[in-house]
């Protein structure tokens, strides 16, 4: 059962589409008579829409209509779920262009649609509105007041001293600050939609699932779902922001059906900052005690995050925290804030990137306190079991991790001493931090054709946005069948496959390559029955008989053998408690003039069980690690709260890593198969890559400067104000 | 972006010609900013006229210096050899500037006419007295981190944006204009403004009027300069504050110095007043800290950007220091 070698590294199956243009991407199919859609949005942060005018607009050449809350299509499904919220908030339903009313800022009021792109950009510039202006409220430093704790998350606690953290011989005692943070994927957000008749709607879309997205305009038209058609082959980059299918998209097929053409939207880079979620902005407080040798007795760990009135959205960043360390008494709370703001949504590594750049910076600075090196005192309060289900991991490699990146990193070698080491004039500094996140499983189902030509070929409905599903798949294919790369396809993003769940929370390889792995396995039963084997590389007569794949093909009638195979996860599931984890090290320069932070080398140790695709799990580990770094040192959505508005909502002013930003990215895996999550012995890898790197490098800074900089970014004017 | 008509020229008596009889139109040359500042509706010609096969990218030698046509594109001067040799200081800070996509396109002319990244003013939603006059300052109170520290005022508190030219400022070049009225020269120090009461005036140049080159005169100054630029991210990033270094060191003392700020005001900023000071000492860390809080007299903070109060002469001090450091 399983398999236990090592995987070969694969090239990506599509990186020569990727890379030569071949691959197409929602906006780049061609739909005969397809018209383009605009969006005007709202200047005004909370209120309503006194008066818009659209005369001007209807009336510019190119235009088929403009759809504001005066004249916009009934999405039958939106009105049948009523308006009536249960939120903390006690806030109303956004029901986009559903009325005149404003609950946050750049929310759409129009949709001008026309039979070009520049002319529905023009035209959208001739919508003017006036607005009735309420009061609004976006900041939440100055919400406090309104947390409250979310229905879907409770808090926690264990342990027989509540006050151990208060009354501990060494305490800790300090504050966090993780701001927003934009998806902003290359690719721009958006859909196209047309329909035959009114029931059959067919999309292009760029989404994390393609059922998701299928289930979700079913139900907003009261469709049947197999009516729903959603392609979603290639997707630029989603980091979570695709993982609903958002107002606007449903609008636009609601504008497409009331026009009775095909109509695409592409967001602007604005509007990616407004519509499409957010990690939303949170602040933690931890109250950490510990004896004089460095033993955990208590942690209070709270966190309170902002979400919309309309909505209560909830993330996991005080999960970590009950179970990391071998502490007697935990308590964690999570609390929401409604603001008039659009809704957040996950983004990679959501919850816990966020929990970990708290939890792992208080383990830091509690490790100076109690004279330890921060390695030892992770290892002094490690956890052999979980301590919050109590339950033994089903796969913890840890140690391991500590091990060889510190050795890697040459973290004994280092002065352990703040504001010790130099480099000419730079400040150097070395941190590390611990990321975790669960290691789920879903539901998937796979399709497999084998045809007479001895190809395989295998369909599921998931969505690969850039981490290499399509080359784990083959992979996993190829180690069970044995036949070679090239006569193996896997084929996603698109609804009418066997379904699979929504490409999030580092579970597609678990999910949907356990699917691939039964289907393949079940093939191989099926070519046993026929008498034929997976051979060397080929489909053969089994031992004893004669004729060929294609000898029994014809018999039967066929020109291919198919079988489809639903895979889930087993009792095990209850039994164990499943994480992957990750270890950071970085390696800072400081300069103490500038305050500027650079850094200078990464060693990531990957514990995500025995590691399905090599070359891609690099790779994503690497972009894990660069967003890590964009967390840590440039990203900060800044909203001007008098205005409600973004003061940098683009490229330029939102600061991603560049390629200078970045060195060399070295990764690590322990490479050993996890015995229970599934048949590979994988365990996800997209989330861990990030959790935890912004604390290894604030811990890095203070290293080397002394300064303990608790709200990200870390950018110059913080170390030097520090 | 609204509707606007487009004419290519190809001399500057025509270019001159059809900007005297459009007010709405204006000159295109590398469009990196213009276009952008369109497609924003910040900005709303009814008219281009593309200035870019005018014969003025040419960048020579004169008697007393040298002559960069104003469509010269920012790499082709980055890495021209005449430049390199003689203003080594003007091809660093190009190469701090943008990305090599954008230096490809953007010209000197060009790059002198940008205006302000302030959010404020690209954002039409917002107050802006840059953007429309009277309308207020949203940087004031607001998001005033990128803002200045020197020369703002109660309309406006943006910084201009380019690199090149704090080289220019530096260096002591001198633009020439030509327009209806002939040509003339202005002074590089006098081209760009302060905001005043007439924010919406980025420089001095007159209606009509057409960027024609950029002179330099030569000096002595080539050996010991750096550029440095500090900001948010490792490249393609504004200046949180940048400082152009050139110096000329005989014997240990700074025989002469040129010395000018960026991101700190709605003009590059030229520090006469340490380099008079600077003149005749000893090149040593110590007086470069000297210098640099001589400098700061007349800053001023915004709340924001109160960082650059002390990021300014740290810049300026490590900007000396790796100047006087070269070989």
């Amino acid at each position: 059962m399983g398999i236990d070698k090592k995987s070969e590294p694969l090239n990506r199956v599509d990186g020569r589409a990727k890379v030569t243009g071949k691959a197409k991407y929602f906006a780049e199919f061609e739909v005969p008579g397809v018209t383009f859609c605009v969006m005007v949005t709202s200047a005004i942060t909370r209120g309503t829409v006194a008066t818009i005018n659209t005369k001007t607009a209807e009336r510019a050449p190119g235009v088929l209509a403009v759809f504001t809350h005066l004249n916009m299509p009934a999405i039958p499904g939106w009105a049948e779920q009523g308006n009536n919220s249960k939120l903390p908030s006690g806030g109303e339903k956004y029901r986009m262009l559903g009325s005149n009313k404003i609950l946050f800022n750049g929310q759409p009021i129009a949709l001008v649609i026309a039979d070009t792109l520049e002319r529905a950009q023009h035209a959208a510039s001739l919508v003017t509105a006036t607005y009735n202006k309420a009061a609004h409220n976006t900041d939440l430093l100055k919400n406090k007041e309104k947390a409250a704790m979310p229905p879907r998350l409770g808090d926690y606690s264990r342990g027989t001293d509540k006050d151990a953290h208060n009354t501990a011989p060494v305490k800790l005692k300090a504050d966090y600050t993780v701001p927003v943070e934009v998806h902003n994927p290359m690719e721009l957000a958006g859909i196209l939609a047309f329909w035959e008749g009114d029931d059959k709607l067919t999309v292009y879309a760029k989404t994390q699932g393609v059922k998701s997205t299928q289930r979700t305009l079913a139900s907003a038209f009261k469709i049947d779902e197999k009516n729903v058609q959603v392609h979603s082959e290639f997707v630029g980059g989603g980091f979570g922001m695709g993982l609903r299918t958002w107002p606007q998209e449903v609008a636009v097929a609601a504008a497409a059906l009331k026009l009775k053409k095909p109509v695409k939207l592409v967001m602007t880079r604005e509007q990616m900052f407004t519509l499409v979620g957010y990690r939303p902005y949170t602040i933690q407080h931890i109250s950490m005690g510990a004896t004089q040798d460095g033993q955990l007795t208590g942690i209070y760990h709270e966190a309170t995050a902002e979400t919309a009135s309309y909505d209560d959205f909830t993330e996991g960043a005080v999960s970590m925290t009950r179970f990391m360390y071998a502490c007697p008494n935990v308590t964690t709370k999570y609390r929401i804030v409604p603001l008039d703001r659009g809704v957040p949504i996950w983004m990679r590594g959501p919850g816990e990137a966020t929990g970990a750049f708290a939890l792992e910076s208080a383990i830091d600075e509690m490790a100076y306190k109690v004279n330890m090196d921060p390695l030892q005192f992770r290892l002094k309060n490690f956890a052999e079991t979980d301590p919050e289900r109590n339950k033994p991991f089903s796969s913890n490699n840890l140690k391991e991790a500590y091990q060889l990146g510190s050795e890697k990193i040459g973290w004994a070698k280092r002065n352990p001493a703040p504001a010790s080491m130099k480099d000419g004039e730079w400040l150097v500094g070395y941190g590390m931090s611990t990321g975790v996140f669960g290691a789920h499983r879903g539901e998937s189902t796979c399709r497999a054709q084998l045809n007479t030509d001895g190809t395989l070929v295998l369909q599921s409905a998931t969505s690969d946005i850039g981490p290499g599903t399509s080359t784990a798949m083959v992979q996993i294919a190829h180690e069970v069948t044995g036949l070679p790369i090239e006569k193996i396809r896997f084929e996603l993003g698109n609804a009418a496959f066997p379904p699979s769940g929504s490409q999030g929370g580092s579970a597609t390889v678990s999910s949907v390559g356990s699917a691939v792995y039964d289907v393949c396995t079940a093939l191989k039963g099926i070519l046993t029955e026929a008498g034929l084997t997976f051979d060397n590389g080929a489909v053969k007569p089994a031992a004893g008989k004669s004729d060929s794949l294609q000898d029994v093909l014809s018999k039967q009638n066929k020109t291919f053998f198919e079988v489809t195979k639903s895979s889930k996860g087993g009792e095990e599931q209850g039994k164990y408690s499943m994480y992957s984890f990750s270890i950071h090290f970085a390696e800072v320069r400081v300069h103490p003039g500038t305050g500027v932070v650079r850094v200078k080398r990464v060693v990531t140790v990957a514990d995500s069980g025995r590691i399905v695709s090599p070359k891609t799990a690099a790779s994503q580990m690497i972009g894990g690690v660069t967003g890590g770094i964009g967390m840590a040192l440039t990203e900060e959505g800044v909203i001007d709260h008098r205005f409600g508005r973004f003061v940098n909502n683009n490229l330029a002013d939102y600061h991603v890593p560049v390629s200078a930003d970045v060195p060399h990215i070295e990764t690590i895996f322990i490479d050993k198969p996890d015995p229970y999550t599934n048949p590979m012995g994988s365990k996800g890898m997209g989330e861990i890559a990030l959790i935890g790197f912004s604390a290894a490098v604030a811990n890095a800074v203070y290293h080397a400067t002394g300064k303990r900089i608790r709200e990200l970014p870390i950018t110059p004017d913080k170390v030097l104000s520090a | 972006m609204n509707q606007f008509s487009y004419v290519r020229v190809t001399s500057k008596e025509s270019a001159i010609a059809a900007l005297a009889k459009d007010k709405t139109a204006m000159f295109l040359a590398g469009g990196t900013n213009l276009v952008d500042l369109m497609k924003s509706g910040v900005t709303n010609p009814e008219r281009l006229v593309d200035i870019n096969k005018l014969p003025l990218a040419t960048i020579e030698e004169t008697k007393t210096g040298l002559r960069i046509g104003a469509l010269a594109k920012n790499t082709a001067v980055a890495e021209n050899d005449l430049v390199i040799k003689h203003f080594p200081l003007l091809s660093q800070a190009l190469k701090a500037g943008a990305s090599p996509q954008l230096r490809n396109m953007a010209t000197v002319g060009g790059n002198m006419m940008q205006r302000t990244r302030c959010h404020y003013f690209y954002d039409t939603a917002m107050p802006c007295n840059k953007r429309n006059p009277g309308s207020g300052c949203g940087a004031i109170g607001g998001f005033s981190r990128m803002h200045a520290i020197f020369g703002a005022s109660d309309k406006c508190i943006a910084v201009h944006p380019s690199d090149m030219c704090v080289a220019l400022a530096a260096l002591d070049a001198t633009v020439i204009v030509a327009g209806p009225k002939g040509e003339r020269k202005i002074p590089f120090g006098d081209f760009h403004r302060l905001p005043g009461d007439t924010p919406q005036q980025d420089n001095n140049l007159q209606r009509g009027e057409l960027i024609i080159a950029v002179d330099i005169p030569f000096n002595q100054l080539s050996a010991n300069t750096h550029y440095l630029k500090v900001r948010d991210r490792a490249s393609y990033a504004f200046a949180l504050v940048s400082a152009g270094a050139a110096m000329q060191i005989k014997g240990g003392n700074i025989t002469d110095v040129r010395l000018a700020l960026g991101g700190v005001a709605h003009k590059p900023w030229r520090l006469k007043e340490a380099e008079a000071w600077l003149k005749g000492k000893p090149a040593t860390e110590e007086n470069f800290r000297k210098a640099a809080e001589l400098s700061m007299a007349q800053a001023k903070s915004q709340g924001g950007n109160a960082f650059k109060l002390t990021l300014a002469p740290n810049t300026i001090v490590e900007a000396l220091k790796t100047a006087a450091a070269q070989a």
